[in-house]
């Protein structure tokens, strides 16, 4: 019971819902980049919450299945076909298909989007890290000995009792056209002029993103006070900015220490949006307090819900 | 005691210490931190203790900011025993193969190499905090007589097990990555063990540490 790996994709790697309580050694939560659709994929194809699916980056993998009735599913907004009994298919994201042995799935690309991911019924054969299944390549900590999947890996599945149930759901992550922010505690570090044209200029999404951060372009921000602060505890969302002006925003396999003043923090409800922003993306950000963020928060709790319901 | 409680974003919580470096401040945030992880309060995900800061992040679905701060607030402290904390003897070639930086650090500190090392083996340093990667201890205090600055450039590639110096602080690469901290030694040892489960950090923040010379023979036979 396996499929076989024709061409990994990029950055591709089992994720769940990140590893806690380790900051403290050095090792940040990680886990599938958008959460929300983590748990939709693991409900399409009856798995639990908590367990791993394979997480890909722009181009998704590609492969062969060796076994008979695998119920499988893509979600993201992703391009994908399936070759069954040598006929190729259209693929449809958030709708489960089965494939039998020899059949081929090939993730092609994400669009207008970063990360799509793919999960089997029963889910894979892999083991937990210090009570996860996510896989933080700096550290090389979690499944596939902490590392990517790469070609001609053979990846092992669970036995599937269960009967295939075909199921699916209309979902599109909406796009935003403002990142809710929360003031950061360095936000006196800045120019007045640079803290108004944080709020109100445009930033542009570099090609430097990827699972630990993500490099803005744009406005330099002037920092007044220092450009150094003494290196100190780092969460998924800061926003640092470095000597040259420019902001990064943490993500969630970040370093768990750094020395950069945090401008300000993206709020819990805009995590899964920014991380779907590609390359070239424009964003603006809106500050908010933290009681509108929870707010903000609860909303997308309830809708999350609301949507796991359905399937 | 904490300066300032504030919050850093919407799930994580802020606590100042004060802005200098010293071992009283970071014995205090060491406490906190042991305190909160032996209370194990409800929805706190994550603990992030460094130097006079301790960043403590939860899940916004079982608990909020002013709730936790609440319980910080009340918060009965555990002493923490001396005997807590360990001391290291951790090995260290200098041989030149590994001492990227000794001729600059030599130079721009006008002293003799002989007189660099002095101040670094057979010293106790105090780890401080542990992270950036898996493992990487942050130590100190190195003598005033040879703090530098961080590398203009920083490396792409710094080897695994690197001894680097940079201001008062002196640490170890527990992974091979891009740094900008002045090399002068490289241990053999495993900072970092992900297969001892219960116990993956050679270095502990609080530990006391003093690095001792190895020759290249002994090096390689450790490495083994």
């Amino acid at each position: 019971m396996s499929i076989e790996v024709i061409r990994p994709g990029i950055n591709t790697t089992f994720q769940d819902r990140g590893r806690s309580n380790l900051y403290h050694l050095g090792i940040p939560f990680s886990g599938a980049m958008d959460t929300r659709n983590l748990l939709i994929t693991n409900k399409l194809v009856g798995n639990d919450k908590n367990d791993a699916v394979i997480e890909f980056a722009l181009q998704g993998p590609k492969f062969k299945v060796k076994q008979n009735n695998i119920n499988c599913v893509v979600t993201g907004n992703v391009s994908f076909t399936f070759k069954k009994n040598s006929k190729i298919y259209n693929g449809e994201c958030y709708k489960t298909f089965d494939l039998n042995n020899n059949d081929e799935i090939d993730i092609i690309s994400t669009n207008n989007s970063m990360y799509g991911y793919f999960s089997i019924s029963g889910g894979f054969k892999i083991e937990k890290k210090w009570n996860s299944y996510s896989t933080h390549l700096r550290s090389k900590v979690g499944p596939n000995k902490g590392n990517k999947i790469v070609e001609n890996d053979i990846l092992q599945l669970n036995k599937n009792v269960k009967p295939i149930i075909k199921k699916s759901i209309d979902y599109l992550n909406s796009k935003i056209e403002f990142i809710r922010v929360i003031k950061g505690t360095n936000f006196d570090y800045f120019s007045k002029e640079s803290q108004k044209s944080f709020f109100e200029s445009q930033y542009q999404v570099t090609n430097l993103t990827d699972r630990m951060g993500m490099r803005l372009d744009g406005n330099k921000l002037n920092n007044i006070k220092s450009e150094n602060i003494k290196s100190e505890g780092l969460i998924k969302g800061v926003i640092q900015v470095p000597p040259d002006g420019k902001p990064i925003i943490m993500l969630s396999d970040h370093g768990t220490i750094g020395g950069y003043p945090k401008i300000g923090v993206i709020v819990s409800a805009d995590y899964d949006k920014i991380v779907q922003l590609p390359p070239m993306s424009k964003i603006k950000f809106k500050m908010i307090d933290v009681k509108s963020a929870e707010k903000l928060f609860k909303l997308y709790s309830m809708e999350t819900k609301n949507i796991l319901d359905q399937i | 005691m904490i300066k300032n409680i504030s919050n850093l974003g919407d799930a994580a919580i802020y606590c100042d210490f004060g802005s200098e470096v010293n071992r009283e401040i970071n014995h205090e945030v060491i406490k906190y931190f042991k305190t909160l992880t032996s209370k194990n309060i409800k929805g706190v995900t994550n603990l992030a203790p460094s130097y006079n800061k301790l960043i403590i992040t939860f899940d916004l679905d079982v608990i909020n900011y002013k709730e936790l701060v609440e319980k910080i607030i009340n918060l009965k402290l555990d002493e923490i025993s001396e005997t807590a904390s360990k001391r290291k003897k951790i090995p260290i070639c200098i041989d030149e193969e590994f001492a990227l930086d000794i001729e600059r650090v030599s130079k721009n500190t006008n002293l003799t190499i002989k007189e660099v090392y002095k101040h670094i083996l057979n010293k106790d340093f105090y780890c401080y905090m542990t992270g950036f990667v898996a493992g990487m201890p942050f130590l100190g205090d190195t003598n005033k007589n040879i703090r530098l600055k961080r590398l203009e450039t920083p490396r792409v590639k710094v080897p695994k097990g690197s001894v680097g110096i940079t201001e008062q602080f002196c640490n170890i690469y527990s992974y091979e990555s891009p740094g900008g901290w002045n090399i002068i030694g490289n241990t053999p040892v495993k900072v970092f063990d992900k297969n001892k489960e219960e116990n993956p950090i050679l270095i502990k923040p609080g530990d006391s540490v003093q690095f001792y010379e190895i020759t290249k023979n002994e090096f390689y036979k450790i490495k083994e």
